[in-house]
């Protein structure tokens, strides 16, 4: 699949847990307890643990990784944190789905540039806002199916 | 940045990564985000972790993070608001190699809600 402007990009879906959560708080430095404690959430006025915007940030990465077709193409990466990823405490979690839309194709001297918005969304709610990325293109860009869309639904559990 | 650090990351996170790989996307938050919790222990600063929310994460790269690197984080307060008993705070850590050389930009920023 060619990337142009306007291509609708593969659907991915992640699975994040509590588990999760405290690997990522021990990975990344980010030890706030409002994300592994229902107490201290709760204390000022989420309705539970939430995930980090940064976990919920890294599943949009691993999304624009697998468009990109290879790691280390990225250039710009970025989103605001509108609504927090509610986590419960169970063996499911939370479910986060990364769909992505071609904006733009840019021809540089390094290859070309192509930008791309994103919708992310758990349950009902989208939760980070124009969530967008730059990668160049390499030759296995685009090379992802569509019919891969949504494979790594519950990849993350167990 | 060791292996181990770079792939226990990627583990938390649901990231293929094998050795070799660079770094995930991602993984500059562990040195930006150090550099923020300097600024937020600040007793000039005054501000609980559990007060602050992130509402925004820009990043810019100059290249990928590869195991090896021995990379620093410097902090600069861009803009400061309050809104609504809320204090926005603008950042962006400039992250760079041991050679001083910029790897990525990344621009957090912070709402901190005062307790009560």
């Amino acid at each position: 699949m060619p990337l142009a402007e306007g291509t609708e990009l593969p659907t991915h879906t992640y699975r994040v847990t509590r588990a999760d959560l405290v690997r990522y708080a021990g990975a990344s430095g980010d030890r706030n307890p409002i994300h592994w404690s229902d107490r201290v959430a709760t204390s000022v006025g989420l309705p539970g643990v939430i995930a980090h915007g940064m976990y919920t940030l890294a599943l949009a990465a691993r999304a624009v990784d697998a468009w990109a077709g290879a790691p280390g193409r990225v250039r710009e990466l970025g989103a605001k944190f509108t609504r927090p990823v509610v986590v419960p405490d169970d063996d499911e979690g939370a479910e986060v789905t990364v769909a992505g839309t071609v904006k733009k194709v840019e021809d540089t001297g390094a290859g070309s540039l192509v930008t791309v918005a994103m919708t992310v969304t758990s349950g009902d709610d989208k939760v980070l806002g124009a969530p967008t990325a730059r990668f160049l293109a390499g030759p296995e860009s685009g090379a992802e199916s569509g019919a891969e869309s949504g494979a790594e639904s519950g990849d993350r559990v167990g | 940045m060791t292996a181990e650090r770079v792939a226990e990351f990627a583990a938390a996170t649901g990231t293929p990564w094998t050795e070799g790989d660079p770094a995930p996307v991602t993984f500059p938050i562990v040195v930006a985000f150090a550099a923020m919790q300097e600024l937020m222990v600040d007793p000039e600063v005054g501000i609980e972790l559990h007060h602050v929310v992130h509402g925004e994460q820009r990043f810019g790269y100059e290249r990928p993070v590869q195991v090896g690197d021995r990379l620093a984080a410097r902090l600069t307060v861009d803009s400061l608001r309050q809104i609504g008993g809320a204090d926005i705070i603008g950042t962006s850590s400039a992250v760079t190699d041991a050679d001083g050389e910029l790897v990525c930009t990344a621009k957090a920023v912070l709402v901190h809600k005062a307790a009560g």
